[in-house]
């Protein structure tokens, strides 16, 4: 499969990576192209009646009882916010 | 050209968890903003994420609810996308392998019309925090207590054909939710939140038009006014030779339309992946089977009953098992007086009258199941008659009494039976009125039937309106006829 340069652009956007150059970009395309090389061939290897591994540790999920264990840190968390008021996180301003 | 409207719809669901999905911070609604956001929610570097079983516990309740197949594993991803009340980047969410599959609700047409919907899948996910765009000095403020609150998001089939099966169905799966006790169904604080899918096709042909989808209706009302006027604007579209574009929309319950919101050229680039932090999860067939001991009898089921077993109309099963206290409470009653129509004519009338006058809702009703269970059986027993037993009522709702017994005694409105009592107070009422008699007594037999009315209302007032009336209405006759 192979990688050009708008789909770097692309993908850089849907992360919001900011891409400073074309030769930045270029960059990118080599390197994704030699990851995708690699992924092609690891598509080559006959995985017929091999249930998809969706996590390398072979354990299942511990769930927690519900109960509520937080206190508010609503302060120490704000501290290091860049802006807030009324308690709120202050962002720059979201038009819908 | 005859138009039909194909309508899906993914229902959001908030749990009524007291923690959030993948955190130890409580849900509850109303606190102050960002004091029930800890570290994970917030999505701080190095803290990790450990699933609610309750919330686990509600969704399994669910889908065994709507007998769809519960898989032994099920997989959470992330689901990528930017703003700031999603701090981490992501929504942890499910998608490839949700915790509950195929399944069918069964909705409830005009006239008893059944109508089954299937479900294509229901996954858990987090709910992300609330952008307040009031003035912050040209800044947006970010709520994020509700980030992190666990949502079962339900999404069905486009088997629905008008916005009527599309209330109906939200309906359906209110009742289930609140039988169920999974959430509180409270679509004012946004407990359920629909995205409707909405389509139209000449009528006949099998491929689906292009569908546009309505965010965030959360109200009964606004799903039925937004379909309905989506289904207008789209055949208006195609019929002046346009072409209907897949779009995201948002439904303006003040101007009554809907308007685009984004085209959705990047539709579905959400770059979902198994989430790292998540492990998958397994559910053996002990726990699910122990999910299934704690299920209540469920809206449908009891409908059924109503109507079956008790023998109810299809109307009154329908309104008494619409909410699970309404039915608590009619079979609560039904313990106490075993008459089933009596009691289903006592809580949808007088009762239900009581209670929407005063705007109170029925699990707080001042008088209890087994106060009106008691009157009840008081009418069916004739130890009172029907008027009195409204002032009984009246009585017990101003909590004048502690049972409908007492009050008969202390207020004296036993019955009187006695022919001999109320022979005496005919007499009574006949000597008094010997202008009305002889008016009587001349006129024609076919007119006397309304004349003797006044009568009647004079022997009930002179008895307190304990008199029974039909003895009243006998005796009087024959004392008036037989001069």
């Amino acid at each position: 499969m192979a990688i050009e340069h708008a789909d770097v652009l692309r993908a850089a956007h849907l992360a919001r990576l900011g891409l400073n150059s074309d030769a930045e970009a270029a960059g990118y395309v080599d390197d994704l192209t030699r990851i995708l090389e690699m992924v092609d061939r690891l598509q080559a290897v006959d995985t017929d009646g091999i249930a998809p591994l969706s996590h390398p540790l072979d354990t299942t999920q511990r769930l927690r009882p519900d109960e509520v264990t937080e206190t508010n840190q609503r302060d120490a968390f704000q501290a290091c916010a860049p802006e807030t008021a009324d308690g709120l996180y202050l962002v720059p301003r979201v038009v819908e | 050209m005859q138009w039909e409207t194909v309508i899906g719809l993914e229902v959001h669901v908030q749990l009524a968890t007291q923690s959030k999905i993948f955190s130890g911070a409580s849900t509850a609604f109303g606190a102050e903003p960002n004091t029930q956001a800890c570290a994970i929610d917030l999505g701080l570097p190095g803290v990790l994420p450990v699933l609610n079983e309750g919330a686990v516990a509600m969704a399994v309740q669910f889908g065994l609810a709507i007998d769809a197949e519960i898989p032994e594993t099920s997989l959470f991803e992330r689901k990528n996308y930017f703003y700031p009340d999603l701090p981490k980047g992501y929504q942890t969410s499910q998608m490839a392998q949700p915790i509950v599959g195929r399944g069918e609700v069964e909705i409830v047409l005009d006239d008893d019309v059944r109508k089954r919907v299937r479900i294509h899948h229901a996954h858990l996910e987090e709910d992300a925090g609330k952008s307040l765009h009031e003035d912050f000095h040209g800044m947006s403020g970010i709520d994020l207590n509700r980030a992190g609150t666990p949502l079962l998001e339900i999404v069905s089939e486009p088997d629905m054909r008008s916005a009527k099966e599309a209330v109906a169905y939200i309906r359906a799966l209110h009742a289930i939710v609140t039988y169920l006790g999974i959430s509180d169904g409270n679509m004012a604080e946004g407990s359920m939140r629909c995205d409707v899918n909405v389509s139209v096709r000449p009528k006949g042909q099998e491929t689906l038009g292009t569908r546009a989808e309505i965010k965030n209706v959360n109200s009964f009302r606004f799903v039925e006014r937004a379909i309905e006027f989506e289904v207008e604007r789209q055949i208006e579209v195609i019929e002046d030779g346009g072409k209907v574009v897949q779009e995201t929309r948002l439904y303006d319950p003040d101007q009554d339309e809907t308007r685009s919101m984004r085209t959705k050229e990047e539709a579905n680039d959400y770059r979902y992946f198994p989430c790292p932090d998540l492990l998958p999860v397994m559910l053996d067939s002990a726990y699910i089977e122990h999910q299934r001991s704690t299920l209540p009898e469920l809206p449908t089921e009891k409908r059924n009953r109503f109507e079956t077993r008790l023998g109810l109309s299809a109307y009154d099963a329908g309104v008494l098992s619409s909410t699970r206290p309404m039915a608590e409470y009619f079979e609560a009653v039904l313990v106490v007086c075993g008459d089933a129509k009596q009691a289903a004519n006592w809580v949808q009338g007088e009762l239900s009258a009581h209670l929407n006058r005063e705007n109170i809702d029925i699990s707080n009703s001042p008088v209890t199941p087994e106060q009106l269970g008691g009157l009840i059986s008081r009418v069916l027993d004739d130890t009172i008659n029907g008027k009195a037993a409204k002032q009984v009522f009246a009585a017990l709702w101003n909590n004048e009494g502690q049972s409908a017994d007492e009050i008969i005694d202390t207020r004296g409105l036993k019955q009187v039976t006695d022919t001999g009592a109320i022979e005496a107070m005919i007499d009574q009422v006949i000597a008094n009125s010997p202008v009305q008699v002889a008016q009587y007594r001349d006129a024609a037999p076919e007119k006397r039937g309304k004349m003797i009315g006044y009568f009647v209302g004079q022997v009930m007032k002179a008895s307190r309106g304990t008199a029974n009336p039909q003895q009243v209405n006998g005796l009087l006759k024959q004392k008036l006829d037989e001069a």
